[in-house]
């Protein structure tokens, strides 16, 4: 008898876990849009990573405003509006933020034609340089003469 | 032998290019070290607000004393919006003084001065209010939905609020005698 009232509360986390109740938000989208959002008071996390009391707060915010219907969008324009850009952990590739985007790899284009350049220059070098001969006639003399002490 | 070709390679031939662009490469540096010198100057934490000059979310906020105000009731008056908390400690202490000196000199002139309470605890606050004596409306936020209305990152942060709701200042840090002073004065010289 005991264990029969038990049941139904052993099952609630499972059957809460199944079915959401309709007009539920989905964590993953809370967890995605708190992933693009800088925390406000520790500066270098996420509002999903973060610990604190107050990305706790913005995560309930985030899923309150889900709830009402907004997108995803919609919630991260939210906060741009009353943080500006800087709430944003990835600046937003327009206008000067774009440099941010492009330099890196402006920077490693450049680094490859100038490493093509030199090698090229480098090689051509080498090529062109006559093999000399680099054994002067003492050395080749002595070496002679000590493989002939080697040999019995 | 051929005694001219031992040893030494012959000349290297460096370009010109090569020759005359060697001092762009320490040159280079420069564009980096003046940004490092901008960014490691700048307070990461002075963010300009995109709220100021535009109006004042609405918002009501439970008193700790029990009744309940809403910013829209005090249109007309000047507002001195204050985000605290207890724990923020010097900050918050240095400016409560201020702030109830403030209120006393300006209520009669139409200004409030509303404070709230941000992530806190309800006890840890009621100690504070009593500690300073503090007799200008006060409650707590425990939503956080007002913070990030006001895109409040840290404590203490105050707005001051014009008679027509605009949000026309934001101070970071404990407000001072003359900070307020002067943005309080500010305010009720214009707009009649």
């Amino acid at each position: 008898m005991k264990q029969a009232a038990l049941l139904p509360i052993l099952l609630l986390p499972f059957l809460a876990w199944a079915a959401p109740p309709p007009g539920s938000v989905n964590e993953d989208t809370v967890r995605q849009i708190a992933a693009q959002l800088r925390c406000v008071v520790c500066q270098n996390l996420s509002v999903a990573d973060s610990p604190s009391e107050m990305a706790n707060q913005m995560r309930g915010i985030i899923r309150e405003r889900l709830k009402a219907g907004e997108t995803p969008e919609q919630v991260i324009v939210y906060f741009v509006d009353k943080y500006g850009e800087w709430i944003l952990l990835s600046p937003r590739p327009q206008g000067f933020n774009l440099l941010v985007w492009v330099l890196p790899f402006a920077g490693i284009a450049v680094g490859l034609v100038a490493i093509t350049l030199m090698a090229r220059r480098w090689s051509r070098r080498a090529a062109a340089q006559p093999v000399a001969e680099t054994i002067d006639p003492a050395t080749r003399e002595r070496i002679r003469r000590e493989m002939a002490e080697l040999e019995p | 032998m051929n005694s001219q070709a031992v040893g030494a390679a012959p000349p290297a031939a460096e370009s010109r290019l090569w020759r005359r662009g060697k001092w762009a490469i320490p040159l280079s540096v420069v564009p980096l070290l003046v940004l490092l010198a901008y960014g490691f100057r700048t307070d990461p934490r002075a963010i300009p607000s995109p709220l100021v000059g535009r109006p004042a979310a609405p918002f009501s906020v439970t008193l700790f004393d029990g009744g309940r105000l809403s910013l829209l009731d005090l249109r007309g008056k000047v507002v001195v919006l204050n985000f605290w908390a207890s724990w923020c400690y010097p900050a918050c202490y240095e400016e409560a003084p201020v702030l109830e000196r403030g209120w006393r000199a300006y209520k009669e002139r139409g200004v409030v001065v509303l404070g709230v309470d941000i992530q806190d605890t309800e006890e840890a606050a009621r100690k504070f209010l009593k500690q300073f004596a503090l007799s200008f409306p006060n409650g707590p936020d425990p939503t956080g939905k007002i913070s990030v209305d006001y895109g409040v990152y840290g404590v203490p942060e105050t707005f001051f609020i014009d008679k027509t709701g605009r949000i026309r200042k934001k101070h970071v840090g404990a407000v001072t005698e003359e900070v307020f002073t002067r943005e309080v004065e500010r305010l009720l010289r214009d707009g009649g």
